[in-house]
């Protein structure tokens, strides 16, 4: 990692540290102090740290923080190398213009997938080293005795002949300036002492005293604010507008048609809000107004016989040990449109100038901020400043659209001065780029002994690909919509074939956590547990069966149902359900206890969660986002539904598309399956698993096989 | 901007306020006084990120007109504690890991503290009953150890793990 001496460091530097790690942001709120910059002389050690004379650490973070957890555990791959005090560290985000002027020093920084640590650990852990040389070269410079002689332990380089000790803030300007050495030897994972540790989070103090730390909170001088009404059928567009019901309304500075929308900007953003709603639109809905959710439905339900499916996977002869099964099953199954609902609404504030274009964005990819705010202000790229933001959840709604920045530039550009673009609730419910509408036919032939010799799996859907970038299609199959069922499908069959009928509608999809891992696993952990009811087996010893193989998969859905105490009595009403699946480059099998009352009315009391995620570095972290993971899969499980009628999403606000509250929260119990030799995420993985292991739960409950979500559509009562 | 002129006391701070008497709270406290640690969830008082303290009660300031709070004391989170004393409350929610995007927690947190104040040992049904806030990030098991930690007087400081 070569150092790149000076280049705008002084703009970059002001961020968090002089402000107690308050705003770690990488630009002035107006609110902040603004001794800020008063830290030239902070040495930059590898482009990811600066030491500075008081020990101080900053560590750079690339990836977006949206609640995950990266803006701690990427700073602990970085210092369990560099050897510095943990408490004195702080993180501050790369900023994404820093980024393309200094030749990409920080990589991508796209932040999805839960790929963050598992793609940054090694260049982390490589930074770390490398910094930690430098820093003990320019002591050992200094005492004028070998390198070798010295280690550095704590944030105290150590002469061990002498007993002489530094510290990294006195010798850190002279590190800065030694070349770094060529390679760096890094550490066995045996001999990590912060990695694997749990760590407190160091966003938290700003995030429990409200400091202003989200794009949403970015108040600036002279700002105006901008509010959003969107063509209510997708790929509809803007008629014509009646301007008059504004007439008499103070305070409206602009009406700025966008190609399928319209916004107000105001001097306050319920002003232009009021007047939004006010202005008289007129659409054009194109050939889009006819479209439901029912005739989505039959679209893909005549997927699931349809001659046009693409094969995935194919492995055997399918049909013919079908033929030869002793006892055959089918069943379809069917999952909705579903919504991200980040609690901070989509918004962004941009400042458009003859000389530059900045924007203060909620972004889980600030390069493709960037690149769109370049695009929409028609500048070229090197003009855009992009402040990342704390972002107030993310779950794969802003990364690879980020519709909300190029609205911002377009009505920024017709206006002076910095205007913030927030969306209402609403908009942000019906505008949404929404887990795909899925549905799968589960054909299985078991054997005279209810082993399974034949398993076809006929999917129907919307691509997300086919959207976001149909070069990636392969061959004309989209394997991403096939995830979980592929090569990463835990389950020995001998004859297996999995194929997808691609029905795409108007209505936009995107990524939304687990993608199509989500439905995936909730398709064939429910069949795999109506292959064990067609076997008269026990779910959990019948998936054992299948993993004989597999001994990763078979330990982590041990840990989970020995943890969880499978078999043994539960009280009254509480039944159980299990669920593996991989996904992220890890495995997660989960435990659901819940209950099914006389009035239908679902409850669950507790999930086990094991999940093997390779090398941990925060094991706080993976609790978290197990617990987290439960919230979300749960809620999508019981209510999640995103409809559609005469082409536009019914649903509204939190009164209709609802979310788990605390008192539905059931007891989340985490075990993390020790494991070494690889890396892989845990943002993710635990939410595919939860909706099948709860419906197997009511199945075990009730008898009633769910087939379709959100639970709520369905009658539970007690016949 | 054509309202009357109207006197806001937020944090024992009187400001005096020209805005439309049906601007709700929470746009007062961001967008006129620069608050920015009350949050925009729903708009509809569904959501609770809004949460602020009127006379000591929880209330969902996005639903509440701005002419509708005459004389009433107002506490945001501003208000509740300090970077160097922080409310029990906000000790609580460090001692026990709550935030992960953060986004909510200015809500709960404000929730948390009148529930607090109202009824110093909540059961886990009386906190089901008082804290309806959402929490996208699914923080709630930890929110609940939490409460009972600030309301059984064991929050000691931040402590290193």
């Amino acid at each position: 990692m070569s150092r790149v001496p000076h280049l705008s460091r002084r703009t970059f530097l002001a961020s968090a540290a002089a402000v107690g790690g308050a705003l770690a942001l990488g630009f002035d709120i107006p609110l902040a102090p603004r001794a800020v910059r008063a830290s030239e002389s902070r040495a930059e050690i590898t482009v990811w740290i600066v030491i500075e004379p008081d020990d101080g650490v900053i560590i750079r973070v690339a990836k977006s923080e949206m609640g995950q957890g990266i803006f701690t555990a990427l700073p602990m791959l970085v210092a369990e190398e560099l050897e510095c005090d943990w408490s004195k560290v702080k993180a501050e985000f790369a900023s994404p213009h820093e980024n393309r002027s200094r030749n990409r020093a920080w990589g991508n920084m796209s932040t999805g997938a839960s790929r963050s640590i598992t793609a940054s650990q090694h260049d982390l852990r490589r930074a770390g080293a490398t910094a930690r040389e430098m820093l003990i070269a320019a002591a050992a410079a200094c005492w004028d005795v070998p390198a070798g002689e010295c280690t550095a332990a704590n944030s105290v380089i150590t002469h061990g002949p002498s007993g002489r000790t530094t510290t990294f803030g006195r010798v850190a300007t002279q590190a800065a300036e030694i070349p770094p050495p060529a390679q760096v030897q890094l550490k066995d994972p045996k001999d990590w002492k912060l990695i694997g540790t749990r760590q407190r989070r160091l966003d938290v103090p700003d995030k429990v005293t409200g400091k202003p730390i989200y794009a949403i909170d970015v108040h600036l001088p002279g700002m105006l604010y901008a509010a959003i009404v969107q063509c209510p059928v997708f790929k509809g567009t803007v008629r014509s507008i009646d301007e008059t019901p504004l007439a008499g309304m103070k305070g409206i500075r602009r009406v700025v048609r966008l190609p399928d929308a319209v916004a107000v900007v105001a001097d306050t953003w319920w002003g232009a809000k009021k007047a939004a709603e006010t202005l008289q639109v007129t659409w054009d809905f194109a050939d889009y107004a006819g479209v439901s959710s029912h005739t989505i439905r039959a679209e893909l339900r005549a997927g699931l016989s349809a001659g046009d499916a693409r094969i995935g996977r194919n492995d055997g002869d399918v049909d013919r040990a079908l033929a030869q099964a002793a006892k055959r099953i089918e069943a379809d199954y069917e999952v909705p449109f579903l919504g991200h609902a980040t609690m901070e609404p989509q918004n962004c504030t941009a400042h458009v100038t003859p000389d530059r274009v900045e924007i203060w964005v909620p972004t889980q990819d600030g390069e493709t901020a960037l690149a769109i705010a370049a695009d929409a202000a028609g500048v070229p790229a090197g003009k855009v400043v992009v402040h990342k933001m704390m972002l107030g959840c993310g779950f794969g709604r802003r990364g690879i659209f980020q519709d909300f920045v190029r609205q911002a530039v377009l009505i920024a550009k017709e206006v002076s001065g910095p205007v913030k673009l927030v969306w209402t609730r609403e908009e942000d419910t019906r505008h949404g780029f929404y887990r795909p509408v899925a549905s799968a036919r589960m054909t299985a032939g078991l054997d005279a002994d209810g082993i399974p010799i034949a398993w076809k799996i006929r999917t129907s859907g919307q691509s997300i690909i086919a959207a976001v970038s149909p070069r990636v299609m392969q061959f004309g199959v989209d394997r991403n919509f096939l995830q979980g069922l592929l090569e990463d499908m835990p389950y020995q069959v001998p004859n297996y074939r999995v194929d997808f009928a691609m029905r795409n509608t108007h209505v936009p999809v995107g990524v939304w956590r687990s993608v199509n891992h989500s439905q995936n696993a909730f398709f064939k952990e429910s069949f795999v547990d109506e292959m064990a009811h067609a076997a008269a087996a026990d779910p959990y010893l019948f998936r054992r069966t299948l993993l004989a193989s597999k001994p990763k998969e078979l330990a982590v859905l041990d840990a989970a149902a020995a943890h969880a105490e499978w078999g043994s009595p539960l009280p009254p009403g509480l039944f159980r359900g299990i669920a593996l699946h991989d996904s992220q480059s890890s495995i997660c099998a989960q435990v659901v206890e819940a209950s099914v009352d006389r009035d239908g009315e679902v409850r669950v009391h507790r999930v086990v969660s094991a999940i093997d995620a390779g090398h941990v570095v925060n094991p706080l972290s993976v609790e978290l986002q197990t617990e987290s993971a439960i919230v979300f899969g749960l809620t999508a499980a019981l209510y999640g539904e995103i409809t559609i009628k005469h082409g536009q999403v019914e649903q509204s606000n939190f009164h209709d598309y609802p979310m788990l509250r605390l008192a539905d929260m059931p007891r989340v119990e985490t075990v993390i399956v020790p494991s070494e030799g690889s890396w892989g995420g845990a943002g993710e993985t635990p939410v595919p698993p939860l909706a099948p292991a709860l419906c197997n739960a009511i199945f075990a409950a009730t008898g009633k096989r769910i087939r379709s979500l959100p639970l709520k559509n369905h009658d539970l009562r007690s016949a | 901007m054509g309202g009357k002129v109207t006197r806001l006391t937020v944090n024992g701070q009187a400001h005096d306020i020209d805005v439309d008497s049906d601007m709700p709270l929470l746009w007062v406290l961001r967008d006129t006084l620069g608050l920015m640690g009350t949050k925009f969830g729903c708009g509809i008082a569904q959501c609770g990120a809004c949460t602020v303290h009127v006379d000591g009660a929880p209330v969902r300031s996005c639903a509440l007109p701005i002419g509708a709070v005459g004389d009433k004391q107002i506490t945001t989170i501003e208000g509740l504690g300090s970077d160097d004393a922080l409310h029990p409350v906000q000790r609580a929610w460090v001692e026990h890991d709550v935030p992960q995007c953060g986004y909510c927690q200015s809500g709960m947190i404000m929730a948390v503290a009148a529930l607090l104040q109202e009824n110093p040992s909540p059961t886990d049904a009386d906190i089901n009953a008082a804290i309806t806030n959402i929490c996208r990030c699914g923080s709630y098991q930890r929110i609940r150890a939490a409460i009972h930690a600030a309301a059984s007087q064991r929050v000691s400081g931040i402590k290193s793990p």
